[in-house]
């Protein structure tokens, strides 16, 4: 027993011997990875354009059918793979093809990590229409009532967005005061005891709108038109029909 | 690579070595950061639980079959590369099944690849052992950390929201213990399981010296 003992720590093995296993062993790795990763890819895009799709009729009210277009340096252009610059923006239309609000995501540095959310916007009242945090770290049962809270989520019913006369920011910019302190449209009243989760949103909303909206303003008719652009399309295929 | 034989056979003990005697957080006090970090649901223990019991009996089923072909002086960087190999698995998987879920749980599934009670297993148990009875330790060691978790994770609910795997328990007059939730909820409620789990012990500990020394009268 302890001859063997003695014998086992000698050099038996041959560096050969140590590459061809870890060798073996990580290429059973990749294969089981990849295979794994081919078979649950299809279900993961399934659930995030799920989630997002969710995310865009919630924040924008009254939306049925929505078109993704990308803010490139160029103008607004409908959304495909080839289109890697720019900012992604969803457009949301109503019933009858009308225009019910443009979905768009900000971001910022909450309490603990960033908060993402995805906000509506609706180029009528020239306001934000609603909020969806698509995700965040925040201090449960503090920081995450920016989703629960009835309160807080009654700001973003109409919150003011208005751009001003020259069309290059907001006229007002979004910003969070105290609670119970709200004394104008573009005030958000922040929840008391989540101030730094609540002004994160309201910097995220400012962030993101003053960028946004300045750029997406010129391009409006183009949105506007890319669904009634569609009912055409149905329209013609449906006259062709009987 | 001949290693002392050992006994083949699985007993139920095989199995309880890691529900209950050796149990990985309440015992050996293994893999403290998830225990710590996402027990402040129930679901989000069940989860880390299910996922970290699935690495465990994966990777401790490939240790224990390729034990006489890992070199020793490569088998821990063998024995990583299997674990990180699951928990990719795992990764995508919660992604199929739940973003939700997965936002939850954030950066610990990845984490689970240096949790050391997996490579304490498969350094300490699987690579000394057959494939069967590797597996039913490890499925021991799961079931006893998830036990664990959700010990942890009810407590801390149920205190810090009124809620019980979502569903109010305690009334809208409730006053939630936000603490309980908070990191430092985690380590009171930690402390106060491993307080009555050596409680227990030492107590059986004293009954059994008190027979023998009846027993050498």
């Amino acid at each position: 027993m302890t001859a063997q003992q003695q014998v086992q720590p000698a050099p038996t093995v041959t560096s050969g011997a140590m590459i061809r296993t870890l060798g073996g062993i990580a290429m059973i790795s990749g294969f089981l990875v990849v295979l794994v990763f081919q078979l649950t890819l299809p279900v993961i895009n399934e659930n995030k354009r799920k989630a997002i799709e969710k995310a865009v009729f919630n924040v924008i009210p009254n939306a049925e059918v929505r078109h993704d277009f990308i803010i490139t340096d160029d103008g607004v252009v409908p959304a495909s793979d080839d289109i890697t610059q720019g900012l992604p923006i969803y457009a949301g239309y109503d019933k009858e093809g009308r225009l019910a609000g443009i979905a768009a995501e900000a971001a910022a540095q909450g309490y603990q990590d960033v908060i993402r959310l995805l906000f509506g916007y609706n180029p009528e009242c020239e306001c934000i229409t609603g909020i969806q945090v698509l995700k965040m770290a925040e201090t449960p049962g503090l920081g995450d009532k920016i989703i629960t809270d009835p309160a807080f989520r009654a700001n973003f019913k109409a919150l003011e967005a208005k751009l001003n006369s020259d069309r290059n920011a907001l006229a007002n910019p979004i910003i969070t005061v105290k609670h119970g302190s709200k004394t104008a449209a573009w005030q958000i009243d922040a929840i008391s005891g989540a101030t730094v989760t609540s002004k994160a949103v309201g910097k995220a909303l400012n962030n993101s709108a003053q960028k946004l909206l300045p750029q997406l303003d010129p391009h409006m008719r183009t949105i506007r038109q890319s669904a009634a652009g569609d009912r055409r399309a149905d329209d013609n295929g449906e006259s062709i029909k009987p | 690579m001949v290693r002392p034989r050992q006994d083949d056979t699985i007993t139920m003990d095989t199995f309880l070595e890691g529900v209950w005697r050796d149990n990985p957080v309440f015992v050996m006090l293994l893999g403290m950061c998830p225990v710590l970090a996402v027990t402040n649901s129930v679901l989000n223990a069940i989860a880390m639980g299910v996922a970290t019991t699935f690495v465990l009996l994966a990777s401790g089923a490939l240790v224990s079959l390729l034990r006489n072909v890992i070199p020793r002086q490569v088998r821990i960087a063998s024995y990583i590369v299997i674990i990180a190999t699951f928990v990719t698995i795992v990764d995508y998987v919660i992604q199929a099944i739940s973003l939700e879920l997965y936002n939850a749980l954030g950066a610990f599934i990845q984490l689970i690849v240096v949790n050391c009670m997996i490579l304490g297993r498969a350094e300490g148990y699987a690579s000394k052992h057959k494939l069967g009875k590797a597996l039913v330790n490890a499925l021991g060691m799961g079931i006893g950390f998830t036990i664990a978790l959700l010990c942890l994770g009810s407590v801390r609910e149920l205190l810090g929201n009124g809620t019980l795997l979502g569903f109010t328990v305690f009334g809208a007059g409730f006053q939630p213990w936000v603490v309980m939730l908070l990191p430092p909820g985690g380590f009171f409620v930690l402390g106060a399981w491993l307080l009555l789990f050596n409680w227990l012990r030492e107590r059986k500990e004293r009954a059994a010296a008190q027979v023998e020394v009846a027993h050498g009268r």
